[in-house]
């Protein structure tokens, strides 16, 4: 019993040992940052979405915009008839 | 300009219409490809805030020297576009820079002056909205020295060091890249088309605002 753990046991070092000398071979160690030129594409930030963003942004400003004027033109609009309203009942009273 | 209006808007409707056609069809930029399509509403963008600025400067130092309410109806519509054009401009530059600069914003010369202006607008906004009676004239002074700050603003680039285009990259754009050229002046001209449409409309709520106190005043009377 005591030689199958010990067996085990060794195997499995044996094993760790290969497998982080051979990552240690394929990837050597980096000493602080390392500049490349050019990223790949994968990593990239995609243009499309902010193209699309812009544009949406715009069309959606111009109406809530319009969409303001017209209700500030249509509040005094409706003040002004109801002005218009109260002075002609007024001037029935008298 | 009331007969005009709507030949306007139609024009500039149909000038609308027609930039997204000119935006996809238009050769892509070599460096920063897709992106770059920005370009034309950005730049025309601040061709608006740039005519929108002018009017409300001269409107509001017309109104402030001699009085003229007409003026100060052209000052208040005018602040009001400064700020819409600018809104823009200022979002569709950042998202550009997010993919031309790997950033969204950067503190330099041109953007944050650009904000700047941005905030002197929207003060003169608030002022006119918060400030009661009298404020018509403090106003009037923030729209002039708002107005003061373009200049400054587009040489902002060519003083300071920025990460932001020198004003040198219009001058070549004709001779290397006439399509752009082109478009970018179109759009340029739609946007100018469209705040002259939406100064009317402005200018319209600021004359029946006018004219609802009048009415007001002479029912006290």
């Amino acid at each position: 019993m005591i030689r199958r753990i010990g067996f085990l046991f060794s195997a499995g070092g044996a094993m760790l040992f290969t497998a982080a000398t051979g990552f240690a071979q394929s990837q050597p160690a980096q000493d602080g940052f390392v500049p490349v030129t050019g990223v790949p594409a994968s990593e990239q930030i995609p243009a499309a979405p902010l193209v699309v963003a812009v544009y949406a942004f715009f069309l959606l400003l111009m109406m809530f915009y319009l969409w303001t004027i017209w209700r500030r033109i249509a509040r005094v609009e409706a003040d002004m008839r109801a002005l218009e309203h109260r002075q002609g009942s007024a001037s029935r009273e008298r | 300009m009331r007969k005009l209006f709507i030949p306007i808007v139609v024009v500039a409707a149909a000038m609308f219409a027609w930039a997204p056609v000119g935006i996809a069809r238009v050769p892509f930029e070599s460096t920063m490809l897709l992106v770059q399509k920005i370009f034309y509403f950005h730049f025309a963008t601040w061709m608006a805030v740039t005519a929108a600025v002018i009017v409300c400067g001269v409107s509001s130092a017309i109104y402030l020297f001699k009085g003229t309410p007409a003026a100060d109806h052209y000052a208040v519509a005018s602040a009001e576009l400064t700020a819409i054009f600018c809104t823009f401009g200022l979002f569709s530059g950042s998202l550009w820079g997010r993919k031309a600069w790997g950033v969204w914003w950067q503190w330099d010369a041109r953007l944050t002056m650009a904000f700047l202006l941005e905030m002197v607008f929207l003060g003169y906004l608030l002022v006119r909205k918060y400030g009661g009676p009298g404020s018509e004239k403090l106003a009037a002074a923030m729209g002039i020295f708002g107005a003061a700050t373009a200049p400054f603003i587009y040489k902002s680039v060519d003083w300071w060091r920025t990460i932001h285009p020198q004003t040198s990259v219009m001058k070549t754009l004709g001779s290397q890249f006439p399509a752009a050229w082109n478009l970018v002046w179109f759009c340029s001209a739609a946007f100018l088309l469209l705040f002259v449409v939406l100064l009317s409309a402005r200018v319209r709520l600021e004359e029946l605002r006018a004219q609802m106190d009048r009415a007001y005043l002479a029912a006290e009377e």
